[in-house]
């Protein structure tokens, strides 16, 4: 049976679907966490192979069939790193936008994109 | 690893996502956001993947939660719940994307099968390789450093490059 | 601004807990290559060491430790041993990145073990000091405590 697969592909359209439809910017982050973490989880299912033990050889390797397959892992190290790289720079843009704005929600924050200048300063004025 | 466990934490999984995408306070989805990763750093150790659930469990569940915390805490903390008039059509979307992948996935090889096509390619031969050409019996960490050494590389300037434009976007005015 | 924890269990504790920790990120980092560990663990393990520090013991003794500009540096920095190790490959007569190739005085089999070692320890420190400064960026009040 493939259900872990599924559970695998069940996240992947939640965070999917989070991404698009929500409203608030903080909420898409949030669903792009879950993005990332159920695209890693669907590879790191490609790896099992059953009754097998962790990659780490100790001597001499007797049958290649008794340890899990190393390479997605590694790929998967760096899909970890860039997701918290991305997470940081997303969240500085989060609060740059929140300075300028005075809201997280995407539609507020389009309303007063397109507003005409105001009279006052501009987005820097809050700092 | 026995299947009921895996199947609990995957259940537990996907209760721990539903609440962090349903919840109207932002503090509670970063919370529940924090505990998904734990979780998921959990389901990966139990399919065997130590190195990549090491990494989970200190960044997903610690790192990424206290940064998530430290951007609401600047910003507002409770979300409107505004109807979405597009939610229908995203939500049909999503869903043929989905049972499009459930066909796919219908198609992989069985789960675990140790002939599938990713595990008969080249990585047997890191598996065999790795001590008698690196010295190092771990093979992630081979196969990461040395074989697939490029890719490090390039991921730790782009992790660096990430540090560098927060720096720049938030830097302290000098006032 | 955050502020000191106000209970003395949570000071003491963190006072012990943190140079252990710390200890640990490097134990990880050099036991990468026989069990489950290396540069990644080990740096976000150094970088979280720094976070508890602010979230714990005040904002304060983080700023007293850290300053973000040579944090930067030290990120570059590891980015360039990393490359550093590739380009002493290259003048060892190998191709970049060719650890067999290392001018020392070891077998190549040794000498990619080596040149592993010193590419984790740059990968080690680009991760801790993006992570630490990652958070003195977000948590910051803009210069209005």
């Amino acid at each position: 049976m493939n259900y872990p697969y599924w559970v695998a592909v069940f996240l992947l359209m939640l965070g999917l679907y989070v991404m698009v439809a929500q409203r608030n910017l903080l909420k898409k982050l949030v669903g792009m966490n879950i993005f990332q973490t159920a695209i890693i989880l669907f590879f790191l299912l490609l790896s099992v192979k059953r009754h097998a033990t962790l990659p780490i050889v100790p001597g001499t390797v007797g049958d290649v069939r008794g340890f899990m397959n190393p390479l997605p892992h590694a790929l998967m190290l760096t899909a970890i790193v860039v997701m918290v790289a991305t997470t940081g720079v997303a969240l500085a843009i989060l609060i740059r936008l929140h300075t300028a704005y005075g809201s997280l929600e995407e539609r507020v924050i389009a309303e007063r994109l397109s507003a005409p200048p105001g009279p006052a300063a501009g987005p820097e004025a809050g700092r | 690893m026995s299947e009921s466990l895996l199947a609990g934490l995957l259940f537990l999984l996907v209760v721990l996502a539903v609440i962090a995408v349903r919840a109207a306070d932002l503090l509670l989805a970063a919370i529940a956001l924090g505990g998904y990763g734990l979780v998921m750093a959990l389901v990966w150790a139990a399919l065997g993947a130590v190195d990549v659930a090491f990494t989970e469990a200190v960044v997903g569940a610690g790192a990424t939660t206290v940064l998530f915390f430290a951007a609401l805490l600047r910003t507002s903390r409770r979300r409107s719940p505004v109807a979405n008039p597009l939610g229908w059509a995203a939500g049909a979307v999503v869903a043929a994307t989905g049972a499009t992948m459930l066909w796919v996935a219908a198609a992989l090889p069985p789960w675990g099968d140790p002939t599938a096509a990713p595990a008969v390619h080249v990585s047997p031969r890191y598996l065999v390789a790795t001590i008698a050409e690196t010295g190092t019996p771990n093979a992630v960490t081979a196969v990461l450093a040395d074989y697939r050494g490029y890719d490090t590389l390039v991921e730790t300037v782009v992790i660096v490059t990430s540090g560098l434009a927060c720096w720049l976007l938030l830097r302290r005015d000098p006032a | 601004m955050i502020e000191r924890h106000d209970s003395v269990v949570v000071t003491t504790v963190l006072r012990l807990l943190i140079p252990v920790a710390q200890l640990f990120a490097l134990y990880v980092l050099a036991h990468g290559h026989e069990s489950p560990g290396g540069g990644f663990q080990a740096g976000v393990i150094l970088g979280a060491t720094y976070i508890l520090l602010a979230l714990g013991l005040g904002r304060e003794a983080l700023d007293r430790r850290v300053n973000e500009p040579v944090c930067l540096g030290i990120a570059v920095g590891g980015v360039l041993l990393y490359m550093l190790t590739g380009v002493a490959a290259m003048a060892g007569g190998g191709t970049f990145l060719d650890y067999s190739a290392l001018p020392l005085p070891v077998s190549p089999v040794e000498g990619r073990f080596l040149g592993i070692l010193f590419i984790e320890t740059g990968v080690m420190f680009g991760v801790a000091a993006t992570i630490v400064v990652l958070f003195c960026r977000l948590a910051d009040r803009g210069g209005d405590a």
